[in-house]
């Protein structure tokens, strides 16, 4: 048990982080939630509305569409990501030659800005004066950004692009961590490499894959910036993921009350996700993987 | 222990603050305004709050600022204040740039906050209309009736920037009609004239793409390029009635045999192949939709005249060339429209904000009635491509560049009996908004005529 002082004074520690989340978290959620009962187009008064935003929210197929679209985007993510960053990072985590150049090339994504990355599909994906209209690239001349059925996936692409790079310098220290002493006993027991793999680097990259796949999981609620600039939620409503519904409700059908529906729809989603990730993959209680060493 | 506390209290703001590019300023409503953004955390992709645009000047008070829209037409803008700052150092204006959507957002937003620019450079319409219902913008109605000014524009155009029979807007730009533009090689390659009506229009669909050439090149992503065939189509078999029925509100408006009949007519023209393929994906902001005619790959493209602009820079031989054709958009047979209407932007817009101090919108008006389109800004308008909404103008269109097209241009904007205003800017915001979308649908045969009219009639009332 701290004595009374101590903890008067880590009550006065915490206090500054307190009032950040306060001031930026926990006021605007407040306000969203407000303003989704009321009536606002951004500019006039702000009427009163009651529940009459969220019944029409929750019966506008707009949003069932959104949401499917978000989940898709989410499962997907997580689908074509986590391995391709799980396999780069331990490969770029060895020691072969030329890993380091390779690594290098591997992360320049990462130092473009989300608006950069898009912009420069959107140019190369033109299906004219893109890499289709390149002599011998002819194949490459389809309407990616324009087939509803083809777009959602040419999405999800950009966003791998984007995102492995990350993910993959998460799981390149991660596996730098792993004692090289354990690898050394597997030789010695004859384990080949794909037997290394599966039965000590993967259990040793346990909470890095949570770690990461929680990262992917909640990022990919709020997909905003990428999809924007690349498709604007086009054609139609097929990219017109739940944080771009929300986006366009509020600032180009300037209808503040039904986008803080959104909002906060956006937030609860995000909540839960987080709290049950963490619940039910003992991200919680984190413990070592080392035990014993 | 207390600089430990400093450094986390640092290390917590920055994060936070980083994504936002700073907190965001203004008072209660800007920070509702913000509130829906932050929650997501969205704010941190590239709209930062509303800022006022500014510097102060000498004398410590704000300077008055104004947001012009970056483009070709973006240096006659700035000629004109360079040469105002340098008159009257007092009064300096702050000039900003931005890109055409994103400021329309962003503005929004700012005359939201009541932390819009000194001048507000607008479309008239229904987003002009919004502002006036909120009271953000001035009432410039003494200016209007200035006879120095009231000579200045053409009645019609400056018609636009009225509500309730007010002034709130005064003309700033070029008359902006859509015309179809055309490459004549092309069409001499198949030996076709331009079409005067729907059908010869039709007609010519089959022959171009026999040819391994695509009718018309339109960007299908940006969506708004879409508009002006809606707009013409229902304006030239309805005639302005029906358009007026929708800004008005009624009931079921969209439900108009002659939008039903327009939508046909446009899913008929994408399945004919009228338009170049992939055209969904061809985005508007590189140019590459208007590229695509003038590098001989499409025969046509239905546009603003930045259009021409666009050419004039990207190509100018094609111009001295003489490969540019241009006729207004054709007839439709049986149609109770009449062929001379015209849609597009009759031009843009300043309007003063009510929330500037005093000073700066004394600068503002000073500024609009010695400079605004004066003769050398009229000329500069000139010189860029675009033809200036002043009256008596004719002579120097006769010493320009290329007088026949600016005079094409000129006679159509000045004796159009309806000058429909681009749709997305006429109607309210919301409706707007609903109708991008749906019209893109309709392109890209998602839905029928019908769906489109049920999706429209619920955005009314």
């Amino acid at each position: 048990m701290a004595a009374p002082q101590s903890r008067a004074r880590s009550g006065l520690l915490t206090l500054p982080a307190l009032l950040m989340f306060v001031a930026f978290a926990v006021v605007p959620l407040a306000g969203a939630v407000i303003l989704s009962l009321t009536r606002w187009d951004g500019l006039g008064a702000i009427s009163w509305e009651g529940l009459g935003n969220w019944v029409e929210v929750l019966h506008d197929p707009l949003t069932g569409n959104a949401l499917l679209l978000t989940l898709k985007i989410m499962v997907f993510s997580w689908v074509v990501q986590t391995p391709i960053s799980l396999l780069l990072g331990v490969f770029t985590a060895g020691t072969q030659r030329y890993r380091a150049v390779l690594a290098v090339l591997y992360f320049i994504p990462l130092l473009l800005s989300s608006a950069a990355v898009a912009i420069a599909f959107k140019a190369v994906l033109d299906p004219n004066f893109g890499l289709g209209g390149v002599p011998g690239l002819g194949f490459l001349s389809q309407d990616w950004l324009g087939d509803p059925d083809l777009v959602l996936y040419v999405v999800i692409f950009v966003i791998a692009w984007q995102f492995v790079p990350f993910h993959t310098l998460l799981y390149q220290a991660a596996v730098r961590q792993i004692p090289a002493s354990l690898y050394e006993a597997a030789d010695i027991d004859g384990a080949g490499r794909v037997k290394q793999f599966r039965h000590i680097t993967l259990p040793q990259l346990r909470n890095t894959i949570i770690t990461s796949s929680t990262l992917m999981v909640t990022g990919s609620l709020t997909y905003f910036d990428v999809v924007f600039v690349l498709t604007g939620g086009g054609p139609g409503n097929a990219t017109r993921l739940l944080p771009l519904d929300m986006y366009l409700t509020g600032f180009s059908a300037n209808d503040m009350g039904k986008a803080s529906v959104l909002a906060v729809i956006l937030v609860v989603t995000g909540l839960a996700l987080a709290f049950s990730l963490t619940k039910y993959t003992g991200f919680a209680r984190m413990r070592s993987e080392q035990e014993g060493l | 222990m207390v600089r430990k506390v400093k450094d986390m209290k640092t290390s917590v703001g920055s994060s936070r603050a980083l994504p936002s590019k700073g907190p965001v300023k203004g008072r209660v409503k800007g920070l509702a305004m913000g509130l829906a953004l932050l929650v997501a955390g969205v704010a941190a992709c590239g709209t930062s709050g509303p800022q006022q645009a500014g510097s102060t000047s000498a004398d410590g008070n704000a300077a008055p600022s104004a947001w012009i829209i970056s483009g070709v037409t973006a240096k006659a803008f700035q000629n004109s204040f360079d040469s105002w700052n340098a008159a009257h150092p007092g009064q300096r204006f702050a000039i900003q740039e931005f890109a055409n959507d994103p400021y329309k957002q962003k503005i929004r937003t700012a005359v939201g906050a009541r932390q819009a620019p000194t001048l507000i450079y607008g479309w008239g319409g229904g987003v002009l209309k919004s502002y006036v219902d909120a009271g953000a913008v001035e009432d410039l109605s003494d200016i209007a009736d200035d006879p120095a000014l009231k000579e200045r524009f053409l009645p019609a155009i400056a018609a636009a920037g009225t509500v309730n029979g007010k002034t709130y807007a005064v003309p700033n730009n070029g008359v902006k009609p859509v015309v179809i533009y055309y490459n004549k090689d092309l069409f001499a390659k198949i030996g076709a004239q331009p079409p005067k009506t729907w059908n010869e229009l039709m007609a010519l669909v089959p022959r171009f793409t026999g040819a391994g050439i695509a009718p018309f090149t339109v960007s299908g992503q940006a969506k708004w390029p879409l508009l002006p065939w809606l707009a013409y189509l229902v304006d030239r078999i309805g005639g302005p009635r029906v358009m007026n029925d929708v800004a008005a509100g009624k009931p079921n408006a969209w439900s108009d045999p002659a939008v039903t009949e327009a939508n046909q007519k446009i899913q008929q023209l994408v399945k004919a192949g009228g338009f170049v393929k992939g055209f969904s994906s061809i985005s508007t902001d590189s140019g590459a939709d208007v590229a695509l005619m003038y590098t001989g790959k499409a025969a046509m493209t239905l546009g603003l005249p930045a259009t021409y602009q666009t050419i004039k820079t990207a190509d100018p031989a094609f111009i001295t060339g003489g490969k540019l054709g241009y006729f207004p958009f054709p007839a439709v047979e049986g149609g109770k429209g009449d062929p001379a209407d015209v849609v597009g932007n009759p031009t843009n817009f300043w309007s003063i904000s009510s929330a500037a101090t005093p000073a700066q919108k004394q600068a503002a008006r000073e500024y609009i009635k010695s400079d605004l389109l004066n003769q050398k800004y009229a000329a500069d308008l000139l010189a860029v491509g675009n033809v200036p909404p002043v009256t008596g103008v004719e002579d120097s269109i006769a010493k320009s560049e290329d007088p026949a097209y600016f005079s094409m241009i000129y006679e159509l904007a000045a004796k159009a009996p309806n000058f429909q205003l681009s749709l997305d800017q006429a109607l309210a915001p919301e409706q707007g908004d609903k109708l991008l979308t749906a019209l893109q649908q309709i392109f890209l045969g998602e839905i029928t005529p019908e769906q489109f009219a049920t999706t429209m009639n619920a955005t009314i009332g």
